[in-house]
């Protein structure tokens, strides 16, 4: 098992003739995923040879999932045109969006979340402004590099793409059931807390890793979730212990503001929920190895 | 970005909501010649980002022009929580009856926006909002539906603002909603929103905040980044597109992705108390594409600090590949020639990671120390500012 993403996942690429599109298309191929097509409405009825596949460029979303049985999309268009994108694979209900694209307005963002709710939840949005979701060894459905860890005990959540990267590296020996990158975005779809729900109810997955960052109150949400409803051993960490208030690190929702938002603050909420937080990504990777290694 | 008020004022004149008139200036003599203009009392207003303007004495009401002249004088150059003022807003005067708060926001906790309304405005909002939290009225706006003038009727009658301007409360509540909207804001607070003598609805003071994301849709919000108050290193990063916050310490860092860069700050921040207290001297992402260019760019800025001992480049190739950032490091050392006179400590991991460290193997660059984990590498980076404070 894993979560929202397993080796029967059939993946549609919106903005697959895009150079992003494109490039990212045969990475997650060469990674196994069943990639069954793609759409850019300029181009429907075309197709497009990447990595040795033949794959139909469709008009839409809904088109798409009508022709192929296709049940994720990846969102690679730019940002001036990505609400319109997750717009038309929320009506097409599709189950999972994960949308890469960086740089979207806030007010998108706002918008087609408000949107998927008026829907009726049916489509799971992960990201935007996020590497994805990995279960190794069955699918991969962003641009986590498939070969830095394969498939094993541990479930992986985190707003920060590199840090996903560099966890799953310092690991690699035990492995992932799936990693999934929520994105740093004040606006996301999927949350700590929708990644902690699905970990603890996946058979595979015998501990979590968390990693969180400074800005909202996420992890503090997510602190109270494990308390009340993981059974699962959970480890944390957060970045941006040392970061000034007011300062913007990178991530738009990555901002201490008064007394809110501080690693510290974040840190002190998980281990009272019985996280144990690492100062650092190794000694967090630590903390996990000694877990894993005792189960 | 966040606005000046007066920015923020002049956004809200575009959408209609009502403001007082006023110029802002940069001398005396012009706030003297403001003054005059209007021909009435003035209100002279310094133009900070920050608030606790009118506790740090940097508002100051004045009856004449050469009042004005004086009061302009004592607080242009004034120094408010670390903001010099270099600009004055005088604005006419007004007589207040009442104060009332009003903002919209992003609720990033439920994804939707939020409306805050109180009579009670005037204060500062959070310290209401921990002591008298009933006073402060909390609305959901869905960014679907928006607010319309029956929403924003809600809006008022929730957060308690007297009938006898209820209407006209929101009619400017459904204005500052355009504005919230059509400028891509994340934030519009109006505090006060007054109610004058002649029961007139005003808003007397601007706050907003513009989302960077939106830039695409507003070429005009370019022009109201305020140059000289940016701190140069980060005025030349922005020029160059780089993602770089300065920070107060000693150890300049270069890594790939938001997160792993502030991670790297922290291990470089606790490495440091092991070497006389030296600390991260900024943030720089470089994101993705970490060509030589980009990779100069970054090193350009960072030597370019004179606080800066040593530099860590840390970087996890996902997409971005090693050996395209070592190629990066080595050109841009070519490119900066003598610039460049800092030792870099450079750790590699990830994508093309073999091809990575011997490309800089090869390149045996007398700058260049190659440390294989993180922790290690930003060790050798505190060790090495250390030794060159």
């Amino acid at each position: 098992m894993s979560i929202f993403l397993n080796e029967n996942s059939k993946v549609i690429v919106q903005g697959i003739t895009g150079s992003e599109g494109t490039k990212h298309t045969a990475k997650m191929l060469a990674a196994g995923t069943n990639i069954v097509g793609g759409v850019n409405a300029r181009k429907a009825g075309t197709s497009v040879s990447i990595g040795g596949k033949d794959l139909t460029v469709f008009g839409t979303v809904e088109e798409a999932m009508k022709e192929t049985g296709a049940d994720v999309s990846v969102v690679f268009v730019p940002p001036r045109f990505a609400k319109d994108a997750m717009v038309e694979a929320i009506d097409a209900e599709i189950p999972l969006a994960v949308v890469i694209t960086e740089g979207i307005p806030v007010h998108d963002s706002a918008y087609a979340w408000a949107h998927t709710v008026a829907k009726g939840n049916r489509t799971r949005i992960i990201g935007p402004n996020c590497p994805g979701i990995i279960s190794p060894g069955k699918s991969n459905a962003g641009i986590i590099p498939a070969d830095i860890a394969g498939a094993g005990p541990i479930g992986l959540v985190s707003k920060s793409g590199t840090l996903t990267y560099q966890m799953m590296y310092e690991l690699r020996d035990f492995g992932f059931s799936s990693a999934i990158g929520i994105g740093g975005d004040p606006v996301i779809g999927t949350t700590h807390i929708d990644a902690l729900e699905a970990f603890e109810a996946d058979p595979e997955t015998k501990a979590i890793v968390m990693i969180g960052e400074i800005g909202g109150d996420a992890e503090e949400r997510a602190a109270d979730f494990v308390k009340a409803n993981v059974t699962k051993p959970v480890v944390g960490y957060v970045a941006g212990f040392t970061a000034p208030e007011g300062k913007t690190m990178g991530h738009a929702g990555a901002i201490v503001s008064g007394s809110a938002g501080t690693a510290q603050a974040k840190k002190e909420a998980l281990e009272a929920a019985g996280v144990r937080v690492g100062k650092t990504p190794s000694e967090t990777a630590a903390l996990m190895r000694e877990i894993v290694s005792g189960l | 970005m966040d606005l000046y008020e007066y920015q923020a004022k002049d956004l809200f004149a575009a959408h209609g909501v009502p403001v007082l008139p006023g110029r802002t200036v940069e001398t005396a003599d012009e706030a003297a010649a403001a003054a005059a203009e209007l021909g009435t009392a003035v209100v002279v207003k310094a133009q900070v980002k920050t608030g606790g303007r009118g506790k740090a004495g940097g508002v100051k009401l004045a009856t004449t022009p050469e009042e004005t002249k004086e009061k302009a004088e004592a607080i242009l150059g004034m120094d408010i929580k670390g903001h010099t003022v270099h600009r004055v807003l005088v604005t006419e005067a007004s007589e207040i009856a009442e104060e009332y708060y009003f903002s919209f926001l992003l609720d990033r906790s439920n994804r939707t926006f939020l409306a805050m309304c109180s009579a009670e405005g005037g204060m500062e909002i959070e310290q209401l909002a921990v002591e008298r939290p009933e006073a402060l009225a909390r609305v959901p706006v869905d960014p679907i539906a928006g607010v319309d003038k029956a929403k924003a009727a809600e809006i008022v009658a929730q957060g308690k603002i007297p009938a006898a301007v209820a209407d006209q409360a929101a009619d400017v509540i459904v204005k500052l909603w355009e504005t919230f909207v059509s400028e891509d804001a994340t934030l519009v607070e109006v505090n006060p929103l007054v109610r004058d003598p002649q029961d007139k609805v005003v808003a007397l003071d601007g706050k907003v905040t513009l989302d960077e994301n939106a830039g695409f849709r507003h070429p005009g919000h370019a022009e109201l980044v305020d140059q000289r108050t940016e701190d140069p290193l980060e005025a030349k990063a922005k020029a160059k597109d780089l993602n770089y916050v300065k920070l107060d310490g000693e150890v300049g860092i270069i890594g790939n992705g938001a997160g792993l860069v502030m991670s790297t700050l922290d291990v470089v921040a606790y490495a440091g108390e092991k070497h006389g207290g030296v600390k991260p001297a900024n943030f720089l992402d470089i994101g993705g594409g970490a060509s030589a260019e980009v990779m100069a760019a970054g090193l350009d800025v960072i030597l370019g600090d004179p606080d800066v001992k040593s530099v860590f480049v840390n970087v996890f190739g996902g997409i971005t590949a090693c050996d395209a950032v070592a190629s990066g490091i080595v050109e841009a050392l070519k490119i900066l020639g003598d610039g460049a006179t800092k030792p870099l400590v450079v750790r590699l991991d990830g994508n093309n990671v073999v091809e990575g460290r011997r490309i800089l193997d090869e390149a045996n660059h007398p700058l260049v120390t190659q440390v294989g984990t993180m922790d290690d590498a930003a060790d050798k980076a505190a060790e090495l500012a250390a030794a060159g404070a």
